[in-house]
């Protein structure tokens, strides 16, 4: 069992840079959602490296909350998905972009 | 067990580029699902195991279920054309793909140092982990809770239907004005 530490992490930033790319080019909200999931469990993923190559629980710690934020965000995001699907009648995120009170 | 590694990450790759590219909301979310899985597969690899019993439980089975539920509550069908054709010009992607390719290179350039760290990979059990979080980490967990409590009450205000004053008052200004 010897895994270098650098695949991990190089795993986390290949994740993190896919998700970034989905939340950059999909213009549907819950595509972008679904990026930002993408990107956080890479971040969470780095964690677990990072806990790993030093053999202590801090990394999975550090996931537990990185998993409650994820749960609130998701829950508030959708939240907002069916409201504004209810205002505009679509998901396209450039029919959003104008502010009214 | 270094082989098992690859064909891990390989799968959570390849199943987090078919959910960007993919034009069906239900598909992406399942090849999402599949990508979780398999990063809680690289998680019992790296001798996480609470860790990647909480990645399933929660991630793929309790956030991926709300994400189900709003996409059959709203009918997506009819916005979804529209957004095959945008996704379809290169226009579109190319100039966000060349952004994070960057950051990419950047990153794997900062990894790419001659010194390797291999890991000793020792399993880390939940007892350690609960230990931990509620000795250490207190603060944090009193933080997470707050977060819950605002989540909840931020996504029931948000999903609440149009307003009805029931106060006789105010239901007698709404009927003058």
């Amino acid at each position: 069992m010897n895994i270098p530490m650098e695949q991990g992490i190089l795993l986390a930033a290949i994740l993190f840079c896919l998700g970034l790319t989905g939340l950059l080019v999909r213009r549907n909200v819950i595509f972008m959602l679904m990026s930002v999931e993408v990107m956080l469990n890479a971040a969470g993923l780095a964690f677990i490296v990072g806990g790993a190559a030093q053999g202590n629980a801090d990394g999975q710690v550090m996931f537990i909350f990185i998993l409650a934020m994820t749960a609130a965000e998701v829950s508030v995001g959708l939240a907002l998905i069916i409201r504004m699907f209810k205002e505009f009648k679509s998901l396209d995120i450039d029919k959003a972009s104008t502010m009214r009170g | 067990m270094n082989i098992l590694f690859d064909i891990a990450s390989v799968l959570a790759i390849s199943a987090t580029l078919m959910m960007i590219i993919s034009k069906n909301a239900v598909h992406a979310l399942l090849y999402l699902i599949a990508s979780l899985l398999a990063v809680s597969v690289i998680f019992f690899i790296l001798g996480a195991p609470f860790a990647a019993a909480l990645e399933v439980i929660i991630y793929a089975g309790a956030i991926m279920v709300l994400f189900v539920f709003v996409i059959m509550m709203l009918n997506v069908s009819s916005t979804e054309q529209k957004m095959e054709h945008e996704l379809l010009k290169p226009k579109a992607w190319i100039g966000p793909s060349i952004i994070s390719a960057i950051l990419l290179g950047e990153l794997v350039y900062m990894l790419a140092s001659p010194t390797s760290h291999s890991m000793l990979i020792q399993e880390v059990l939940p007892r350690a982990v609960g230990k931990l979080m509620f000795s250490k980490y207190i603060l944090v967990v009193d933080l997470a809770a707050f977060l819950l409590v605002a989540g909840i009450i931020g996504a029931y205000h948000l999903g609440q239907r149009k307003k009805i004053s029931h106060h006789r008052y105010l239901k007698n200004e709404n009927q003058t004005s």
